[in-house]
């Protein structure tokens, strides 16, 4: 009998969603697109805080929304009062979206007529942190009423993150939140981040965060101009 | 849950390879892992030992390599382990850094196969 041998593979085991969130990242970059997601836990206020943000953005620019969940459209209802070119990606029993169902569910869309797409992902904190969808931006959410040590639970989220939204922020005192204990975490787990405090009840920080966003575009462009 | 998609992949790639040379039998498969790719190693081999059930890898060992975090220190400039995944700050000189050199791998290092 022969004797085992060693195959050298060296291979990312998440290849193919790398390779097709790159051609998605050409193809947002050429079409004009800036891709911005939105990971957090569920019931953290990602589809509020995007409502005024689409509401915001939309105003200077053409905006766009994914929104993925195990089930039901219920999301996508929402978010299509203030961007009606929304989609729902329900995932059946998957816990994050990949860059397959990104690209699955813009098929039938004109990229060119987009300027910012925004893509919510499943509410989760550990499985959407393995897979690129393409985005230029991602942001994690974490909610005042969460408490302060999400980011040391969940540290390898808010790495794969390029900056932290703290929500809710109308309810800290009430949940005693303490601010800046979170805002060590968050420095403690990725040094360096930016973080948003912002409340869409209240309307704190989202003309900050949406201008933000509208830089990012900027600066996008220029990079791709180059 | 993702690491039964996870291990889906791998035993995808895994075959892939078995079947480039005559249908080899694999004895065993090595990955590297770190603890920044977002994947948990128990579930991981959990799910891999599901995914191989029935299949010719089924009884295959499964050698897994965690690969520690390191930082590139602006301080020490140069590689340095982090404290931990907590704490992404060197662990000589405990400067903070962002600049993650390693533990992000999801690697499908190699495979062991009998022609």
């Amino acid at each position: 009998m022969n004797r085992p041998r060693l195959v050298e593979v060296r291979e990312n085991i998440l290849k193919q969603n790398d390779l097709l969130a790159r051609s998605l990242r050409t193809r947002f970059h050429e079409a004009g697109v800036l891709v911005v997601s939105f990971v957090s836990s569920p019931g953290s206020g990602k589809t509020t805080m995007l409502e005024k943000i689409l509401a915001r953005v939309g105003e200077k620019v053409r905006v766009a929304a994914l929104v993925g969940d195990l089930a039901t459209e219920n999301d996508a209802a929402r978010l299509m009062r203030t961007a009606p070119q929304t989609k729902q990606i329900t995932t059946g029993t998957v816990c994050h979206l990949d860059a397959h169902m990104v690209e699955s569910a813009l098929e039938d869309w004109e990229l060119n007529k987009v300027d910012v797409l925004f893509i919510e992902n499943v509410g989760n904190l550990v499985c959407p942190s393995s897979y690129d969808l393409g985005e230029d931006l991602r942001f994690v959410l974490l909610s005042a009423t969460e408490g302060e040590d999400k980011p040391l639970k969940y540290p390898t989220i808010f790495n794969t993150a390029d900056a932290a939204i703290i929500t809710k922020m109308d309810l800290a005192g009430a949940a005693e939140f303490d601010l800046e204990l979170a805002h060590r975490n968050i420095q403690s787990v990725r040094p360096g981040m930016r973080v948003f405090e912002v409340s869409a009840k209240t309307g704190k920080g989202i003309d900050e965060l949406s201008s933000f966003i509208q830089s990012q575009r900027l600066v996008s462009q220029s990079a791709t101009a180059v | 849950m993702h690491e039964l998609s996870i291990a889906m992949s791998i035993l995808d790639r895994v075959l892939e390879e078995s079947r480039a040379r005559g249908d080899a039998r694999v004895e065993a498969v090595y990955l590297r892992i770190g603890p920044l790719s977002g994947v948990d190693v128990e579930a991981l081999r959990f799910a891999f030992e599901v995914a191989c059930e029935e299949s010719q890898l089924s009884g295959c060992r499964l050698e897994i390599t965690e690969v520690p975090i390191s930082l590139e220190c602006p301080s020490c400039r140069s590689e340095k382990q982090a404290v931990s995944i907590q704490q992404l700050c060197c662990s000589d000189c405990g400067t903070p850094s962002p600049e993650i050199v390693h533990g992000r791998e999801l690697e499908l290092r190699a495979v062991e196969l009998v022609e």
